[in-house]
């Protein structure tokens, strides 16, 4: 597919300084004002490791025109999918085998999980960011509301969506280290861990040491979304801030492994660059690390571009239903013991589709605005307190309305499956 | 029909049901009849996914009188592995625990040393210890030493659905080792079940077989058949397995006086 042009994703908020907005133009204009996205910034951990190299160079080899109906049928009647199958079931070609994929996926699924599905909330609790990333709605050009909530207000959210029976939290935060510190991130999982089962993360990248220190803290899981794993399209839409830099990030899940969390979550934000490829370096990623350290809880998420405040332009892109769901049997049938997380971008038609036959997890009660849960929640809420949200989502139900409908689809909804030790 | 005088015993309870039952793969609402149409009396459950407030907790699915098998599933090390069987205790699912400890994520293959190092802890600490084990014998019988009440080999790749890809293996267990062998992983179809029961395992534990099967209740029920045929054909000992073709007219050791 046609990558999305970068001015398709570019806007100017309204309310900018001058001198902000110069500084903009001149970061989206002029590329040798910008960094060089391979070079690590100071404080920057930097591991021995090869999988970078590996996964890029095996997303440049890969040429999804190339199959045809009969590699993606010989991928179909495997047992096991091997990386060339999981190329070919990703490519055009295998798009009109949807169904039988599914029907394969479907199969996976079940042997490994049975009919169960997890569910989790997240919980954005600051939205300041350092980062310019053109499409993202928190940007540090978007002078959106900026907030952080305290221990105080970050355990009041907590109280209301423990209230609603949620017993696995994800807290997420901007990408600000000075003002989201690692401190604050640690009292925070702290806190979800009174509240909570089981506390993930999807905050900044960081070092060993640091993924150590939120573990000792209560944190079991992280997410890092890689947005594209296509280098020099990256560079394009990472303009500025820490995030610029693409190896570091491609290595927060294995400092993370290290620095003791049971599991890592992968991810690209699919139409950011060629999906297909995006989704084969995703995968491989995520296998190749689990092989480097075969006890790590491996999954993967999907999320498309969706609309973003202040932003009218950005729209989802050429990835429809039928790529996301061919893309996610794809992912089964190559990674088959790997968690299909499917957030609340996608619509409940969509959820409760892909839960039959890819997805194990699902976000209920969903909100991606700073301190509104009072609100949204039916209690009463101040939305001058509130902090604005990263994106819209399409799938606003709350967890008890999930947690039938799956019921009524003939899933088994887990709130929790693990415990601390 | 169970013939109610054929009994084993573990941790000092008698059972006639040789069907353990896993529960962790599909609706809690089914649970019930899954019991109750395998004739179930022993069932596992994953003590992380008990470990809940939901209003729909698995232990509320399970009638009285069945006995609880917690497992260990999501421990990495013997030293998770015991703390999850103390939680077990602690949630009151009484003292039966399998061990299960896995250290890889995609094909949740036992460890079996760590296995051996907490079922030596968790014996010494009263429970009655099931391990679900790679079947080696050496470690077969290092569990035997280490307190176990039975040991559980795999019979494929947990979820595969194999059948007993190491049938060879379980038999040397079986012929070797004084304790209850019960299969656990791998058992697909209650064909596969029914071998295991006629090699002359104890008993046979199932859980993804019926999750995958379009009828959960129907396929315990099927499961229970199978392993009922296999115990009584175990029992009855199977018949001579006759050479094909004629027998040598002149026999080969006809020249003995």
């Amino acid at each position: 597919m046609d990558e999305p042009k970068r001015s398709d994703l570019i806007f100017d908020a309204d309310g900018l300084s001058p001198a902000a907005l110069t500084r903009k133009h001149q970061l989206e204009r002029d590329p040798s004002c910008r960094t060089d996205p391979m070079a690590y910034l100071p404080g920057m951990e930097v591991i021995d490791s090869d999988l970078k190299d590996r996964v890029r160079a095996a997303m440049a080899a890969y040429d999804p025109s190339r199959y045809t109906a009969a590699d993606a049928r010989r991928a179909l009647e495997r047992e096991r999918c091997s990386v060339e199958d999981f190329q070919a079931l990703l490519s055009p070609a295998a798009a009109p085998f949807l169904e039988r994929m599914a029907e394969r996926a479907r199969a996976e699924t079940v042997r490994h999980f049975g009919n169960t599905v997890y569910i989790f909330t997240p919980l954005y609790i600051a939205n300041h960011c350092e980062n310019y990333c053109v499409y993202c709605g928190f940007n540090c050009y978007n002078p959106i509301r900026r907030m952080k909530l305290d221990k105080g207000q970050i355990e009041r959210e907590m109280e209301i969506i423990a209230k609603s029976g949620m017993e696995e939290i994800l807290l997420l935060t901007g990408e600000s280290r000075s003002v989201s510190g690692v401190e604050y991130i640690g009292d925070a999982c702290e806190l979800a861990r009174k509240y909570f089962r089981l506390v993930g993360l999807e905050v900044y990248p960081m070092n060993t040491d640091e993924y150590r220190y939120l573990r000792g803290r209560g944190a079991d899981y992280v997410t890092v979304f890689q947005e594209t794993y296509d280098v020099e399209q990256y560079e394009k839409l990472h303009l500025q801030g820490h995030k610029r830099v693409w190896p570091y990030r491609f290595d927060a899940q294995e400092r993370a492994l290290r620095g003791g969390m049971r599991g890592v979550a992968f991810s690209a934000l699919l139409g950011l660059s060629d999906f297909r490829k995006d989704a084969l370096a995703t995968a491989l990623h995520a296998c190749w690390l689990q092989r480097k350290y075969p006890g790590a809880e491996i999954s993967l998420s999907c999320p498309r571009l969706r609309p973003i405040t202040n932003h009218a332009d950005v729209r989802p892109g050429e990835i429809g239903e039928h790529e996301l769901c061919q893309v996610l049997c794809a992912y089964r049938l190559f990674l088959p013991f790997a968690g299909i997380t499917v957030s609340s971008r996608e619509s409940a038609s969509f959820r409760n589709g892909i839960a039959k036959i890819a997805a194990t997890k699902v976000s209920a009660g969903v909100s991606t605005g700073i301190g509104d849960h009072a609100s949204k929640y039916g209690e009463e809420g101040n939305s001058e307190k509130e902090g604005d949200e990263q994106f819209e989502i399409s799938d606003a139900r709350s967890l008890a309305k999930m947690y039938a409908d799956l019921t009524g689809e003939g899933l088994q909804p887990v709130l929790n499956d693990y415990v601390y030790v | 029909m169970t013939d109610e005088t054929d009994t084993f015993t573990l941790g000092g309870k008698t059972f006639t049901s040789r069907f353990i039952l896993g529960s962790g793969k599909y609706s809690l609402a089914l649970v019930q009849a899954a019991i109750e149409h395998a004739g179930a009396q022993i069932i596992t459950l994953s003590v992380r996914r008990a470990n809940t407030q939901e209003k729909e907790n698995i232990l509320d699915y399970i009638p009285e009188g069945v006995t609880l098998l917690p497992n260990t599933s999501g421990a990495r090390d013997a030293k998770e592995a015991v703390r999850i069987a103390r939680i077990a205790r602690e949630l009151g699912c009484g003292d039966f625990v399998k061990i299960e400890i896995m250290r890889d994520t995609k094909y949740l293959l036992p460890d079996n040393q760590e296995t051996i190092k907490a079922t030596e802890q968790l014996a010494a600490e009263g429970f009655t210890v099931l391990p679900y084990m790679y079947p080696d014998l050496n470690v077969a019988r290092d569990l035997v030493s280490a307190g176990a009440a039975a040991v559980m080999p795999l019979g494929a790749p947990i979820g595969s659905n194999k059948g007993l890809a190491t049938a060879d293996f379980i038999q040397i267990l079986i012929d070797e080792i004084e304790l209850p062998i019960i299969v656990d992983a791998g058992i697909g179809a209650p064909s596969q079940a029914c071998r295991a029961m006629e090699m002359g395992c104890t008993a046979v534990m199932a859980n993804t077989a019926l999750a995958t099967s379009g009828d959960v209740p129907r396929m315990a029920r099927a499961f229970r058949l199978a392993i009922e045929a296999g115990r009584a054909a175990y029992q009855a000992g199977l018949g001579r397995v006759l050479t094909r073709g004629a027998a040598a007219s002149d026999p080969l050791t006809g020249f003995l006086r």
